[in-house]
This record gives C-alpha cells, structure tokens and sequence, in this order.
C-alpha cells in the first residue's frame, strides 16, 4: 500500500495516454464479452439438451416433415419411454420483425418428453381443453405484453395464403433449467392439423422421444433409422445435443469465427499496450535508475511496471464489461429474438476480467524486464 | 583525516585500496582508475575535481556501489562492498548512500514530500514515522513550506533542496554529490554549498562530492585531484584553489 502513491502518479503521468489505453482495454473486452454472449447464445441449445432425449428428422432435411404414423411405432421400440411431436409454424405477431419461434405441439406427450418446461397444471388443462390455445414462454409473454386470456392473432403464409390465427393465451411456461428457452410459442398439433393443406395434413416435422436410459441412444437410434429405412421419408436419428450442435453449425462455423476474431482482439491488444508500455518505461529510463540508486530492487522495479500495466488492463476491463451488462439486454432486444438469448453469464465476466489482467501482466513483462536490468550506471549517463 | 597515500590498514570510515576499473570500448582497453588509495573519516567533506574524462563520476559511482571495480576494494564501515551480489548492493546503497544528482532526478509526479519519503518506503518506519523524518529533512534544507510543490513547481536552486533532502532523509552513512551545482546559477549554487556545508558542520555528515567549479571546491574540507585515473594530489581548499590559479 505505501507504493500505491507512486504508481498511481505514474498511472496518471499521460491522462491522454492514459484514456486512450483504458479505451482500448474497453473496446476489446466489450467486444469479448459480446462474442462470447453470441457463441454461448448458439452453444446453450447443446448445453441444455437432455442426455436421454433422441430428435428424428427427415432424412433429406430439416425442413422435410414425416408420416404421423411414425409416432406409434417409435413408441413401440423397446427403450423408447416416451415420443412427442413438433411441427414448425412460422407466423409472426402484428409485424414481420416480431419474430419467435413456433411449434405446434402433440399435447398428449409434450410434457412427459420435456419436463424442464414448468406450466400451472390449471393453465396447461385448460390448454388441452382448447383448441384455439396456446401456450407462451415468460421471455416472449412479457416482450410483447401478453397475459393469461389475451387474444393472440399470428400471420401466417407458409401454408397456403397469408391469413391470420387466432389463439388463447391459455398459459405461461418456465423453465427450470438456468439459460433455458422462454421465448416459444405452443399451438395444438390437432388445430395446426386441422387448418393446413391437405399435402401438410397428417405430418410430423420432427419427433422427439425420451429413452428408458441414456445408454439406450446408439441402439434405438439405429433401430429407427432401419426401421423406416427405403421409406418414402427416411430418417435420420440423433441425440438432441447433437442435433442442436448441427442446427447451429447452419450458421457457419461460429465457435472458429469467433475465436479467430478473438484472437486477432488479443494480440492486437497485447501489441497496443505492450507498446504503450514500453514507451512509458523508456521516457522514465532516468527515473527508474535514480529508484535503483537509492535502494528499491529489480523485482521493486519489476513490480511498479507490471502493476501499472495490470492496473489499466483490469480498470478497462471492467469498463469494457460494465458497458456490455448494460448494452447486451438492449441489442438483445433490438434484435427481436433472430439470436437465441443474449445471457452474459458470471463465468464470462470471469473469463473477461482474468483475459484482460492476462494482457496487463504480458504487455507489462517485457518493459518491466527491460526496466529491471537497467544498469543504472548506464541510465544515468542518459539523462 | 583524508589520505590518498595509505594502502595498509586503516581505521577510516570509507577506505579504498587498489582500486582499478578499465573499460572496454571495441576492441580497446581504457583504464579509467589506477590503483587509488583513498581514507575518508566520518565528518569529512571531499571535493574530487579533474578534467572531464579523468574518472571523478566513475570513482563516486565505485563508491556509491552503482557500479563494480576491475580490481581493489571499497570498504564502508566494515562491509567491504565490492563483492556483494547486485541484490546486497542495493540494500547496502538504500542503509548507507544518500546520492545528489547534477540534475537533481527527482520524480516529476510527485510533491516535494513524495520524493523525499521515497528512501523511506524501502524502511519499516510508519506511516507516522516516515512524516516526521520527511517534514525533519525538508526543514533542514528550508523547504517545510513546499511539501505539496511538484518539481516543476519549484526553482532549480529548491529542486536540489528536495533532492538533498531525500538524500538525507534515511541518515545515510555518507552522501555522494555528483556536480550539485553544476546546473545552477552562482547564487543558487553559493546557496547549495551552504547547505552541504551546514550537513557537514552541524549534522557530521561525510561528504564527497565531485564538482569542475573551483569556487564551490573550496567549501571541502580536502579538495582531490584526480587526473587520467590516478589521485594526483590532496590538499587544503584554498591552497588547491592557489595551484589551479582558479579564484
């Protein structure tokens, strides 16, 4: 503590200088923490899937849908505890940016293949009771307003010409995993199946089931894939983690993108400070040897310098993350759900601070080292 | 006493024997010092003077432990410091040395009183303890008033105060001027050796000091010649000052 005069006088020696660096630490951990809030947005669906859940899709792809039928005998093969089945809906809310995801659900077997979704046995009664209903998650019920009895219109143009569906909002969803989806919207298979084309009419977009034991996954997942093998609608079975793994990789390869961009961040940063640095050592040559002259040691020296450095990392670090708590929920918003949630979790706030006293420490090494073999002899002669 | 002539055994606070330094520049060997003997009481003030590149500045650096002898020793009350290790050097420069610069070094962003407590943060002392001893300096060299003045806030005559201050703040064995007045006006400088005067006087500090300026030599109680590396001569200030046909 009685260094702390010293440094901070050094510290605020160039306030230019000194607002310039911080801003960079700044800008780069903002743009940390953004990247990693995008990648962990794309990788949570992964994170989150069930180790005992198997997802069918059709063969060909995603988009392709399959015989109901299926359903029945999915159910029948030995290890299968449960099957579901969602249908995509695609419409949106009053405007085309008001996008969020919608599926039409098979209501029978929904919550016993996803009991992290948390639904009033009242309201998920008087769900099933209605065909019009629907169900909400609490992330897309307060964005837009919505309480228990409002009446919901959704456009919709992907079966047949744009009309508009009404529903009951007949409840609101949780979720009891942290990170999980709260910005579905659940209609009934039955009305969905009821209102589209006839070629749509019977069909499954894809089929999820829960298995007896997770060490069930490679069996019954070949046994399906056999089973409707040569069929009009071949499928293919995957674990759910795997499944939402390859449904993010549509995007491209984002964990690479942004581990690239990451490190162009780093060492572009590491460069910017390391030569700050070393700039503000080499003007204080003389000052550091008169330090050495009158007793204060190498690893002393050492010390001032690697402080000074890890000082403005962690400070504009710390900026850099306040700024992005503060602006992660409102690009999250503005985004009107097209990403996944924007969460800036603790860990990533962790990693952030601990990145940047990682760059402090490295660009502050190596002036520090220079400045801690200073022969002061040699220093002095400079002035 | 001091005595240049001595090479056996001495009781002298600061006693140097045979001590050589030879530079290398390229390929070309240059002897600096040549075998100085050299005796410094405890109280004494000694003016090292010589042309430039005679090895005034190398010498005070041997003394002062910045730098390594060639060959000989340097002793200082008992420790025979030319074969510490750079560490021990250190912690030996912070408990005996007090250093003034011709240009005064001090720390730009810091006050008058940080840059005299900077000794003293290498002490156990107090936070208490570290003020009495700042204010205590910093009023022997009649600054007390100027404790929040930055360097740049100051005169070149009050920067050498402060940097005198810091020198004694720790009460060092001996203190070692490097041409303390050699960026100063006649006025500020006459002021300077003064107060020099006043340590050696009053508090027996033992100084040595290097200066080309014969008026300010003549402050020294012994006044030394040093001329290509060897101590050509010692003697009485004003009897230096008669021989260099100076003032």
């Amino acid at each position: 503590m009685k260094f702390f005069q010293l440094i901070k006088a050094n510290l605020f020696r160039k306030k230019v200088r000194l607002l310039l660096t911080l801003g960079s630490f700044a800008v780069a951990l903002f743009l940390f923490a953004f990247l990693v809030v995008v990648k962990e947005a794309f990788s949570r669906g992964v994170d989150i899937a069930g180790a005992d859940r198997l997802v069918v899709v059709n063969r060909i792809g995603l988009i392709q849908v399959m015989p109901i039928s299926y359903r029945d005998k999915i159910a029948a093969i030995p290890g299968v505890k449960a099957v579901t089945h969602d249908h995509w809906f695609g419409g949106v809310y009053q405007d085309e940016k008001n996008f969020f995801p919608q599926f039409a659900i098979d209501v029978e077997n929904h919550r016993l293949v996803y009991p992290e979704f948390i639904v009033p046995d009242v309201q998920w009664k008087n769900f099933v009771k209605d065909q019009q209903g629907a169900i909400a998650g609490a992330q897309t019920a307060k964005r837009f307003g919505w309480k228990v009895g409002d009446r919901i219109p959704v456009k919709n143009s992907l079966y047949g010409p744009t009309k508009s569906w009404e529903f009951n909002l007949d409840g609101i969803y949780h979720t009891e995993k942290s990170g999980g989806d709260e910005s579905q919207f659940w209609l009934q298979w039955k009305y969905f199946d009821e209102n589209v084309p006839s070629v749509m009419k019977s069909t499954a977009g894809w089929y999820i089931l829960r298995l007896d034991s997770p060490d069930d996954a490679v069996r019954v997942a070949k046994t399906i894939d056999e089973t409707f093998a040569n069929s009009s609608s071949e499928t293919k079975t995957e674990t759910e983690s795997a499944f939402a793994a390859g449904f993010a990789k549509q995007f491209g390869n984002i964990e690479f993108l942004i581990l690239s961009i990451g490190s162009v961040v780093f060492f572009t940063l590491l460069l910017v400070t390391g030569n700050t640095m070393a700039i503000s050592v080499r003007e204080r040559t003389g000052e550091l040897a008169v330090l050495k002259a009158i007793g204060f040691k190498d690893r002393s020296v050492l010390f001032f310098v690697m402080a000074e450095s890890v000082a403005i990392a962690l400070v504009g670090g710390l900026l850099g993350l306040g700024l992005a708590i503060l602006a992660i929920p409102v690009v999250g918003t503005a985004l009107n759900g097209l990403l996944p949630n924007l969460i800036l979790s603790r860990s990533a706030l962790v990693v952030g601070i601990g990145f940047a006293l990682a760059v402090g420490a490295a660009s502050g090494l190596l002036p520090g080292i220079g400045a801690m073999r200073l022969r002061v002899v040699n220093a002095l002669r400079r002035v | 006493m001091v005595s240049v002539n001595n090479n056996g055994h001495s009781t002298a606070l600061i006693q140097v024997r045979g001590l050589n330094k030879t530079y290398r520049r390229g390929g070309e060997e240059i002897q600096v010092l040549q075998g100085l003997n050299l005796d410094v009481d405890k109280g004494d003030f000694v003016a090292f003077m010589g042309p430039s590149g005679s090895g005034k500045t190398t010498l005070l650096n041997l003394l002062g432990g910045l730098d390594v002898p060639t060959a000989g020793t340097i002793s200082v009350a008992g420790d025979e410091i030319t074969h510490m290790s750079s560490g021990k050097l250190t912690e030996w420069r912070a408990r005996h040395v007090g250093f003034v610069f011709q240009m005064y070094n001090l720390i730009p962003v810091l006050t008058a009183y940080q840059n005299v407590e900077l000794p003293l943060l290498l002490t156990r002392l107090s936070g208490t303890e570290r003020r009495q001893h700042v204010e205590a300096a910093l009023s022997i060299v009649g600054l007390a008033d100027r404790t929040h003045h930055f360097p740049r806030q100051l005169s070149g005559g009050q920067e050498q105060r402060v940097a005198i201050a810091r020198a004694i703040v720790s009460d060092p064995t001996f203190l070692l001027c490097d041409e303390p007045t050699g960026d100063l006006d006649r006025k500020s400088a006459d002021e300077i050796m003064a107060l020099v005067t006043e340590l050696v006087d009053k508090h027996a500090k033992t100084v040595l000091m290097v200066t080309h300026d014969p008026v300010v030599a003549t402050r020294a109680q012994t006044v030394l010649h040093l001329e290509k590396g060897v101590l050509v001569e010692a003697g009485k200030p004003r009897q230096d000052v008669a021989v260099g046909g100076g003032a």
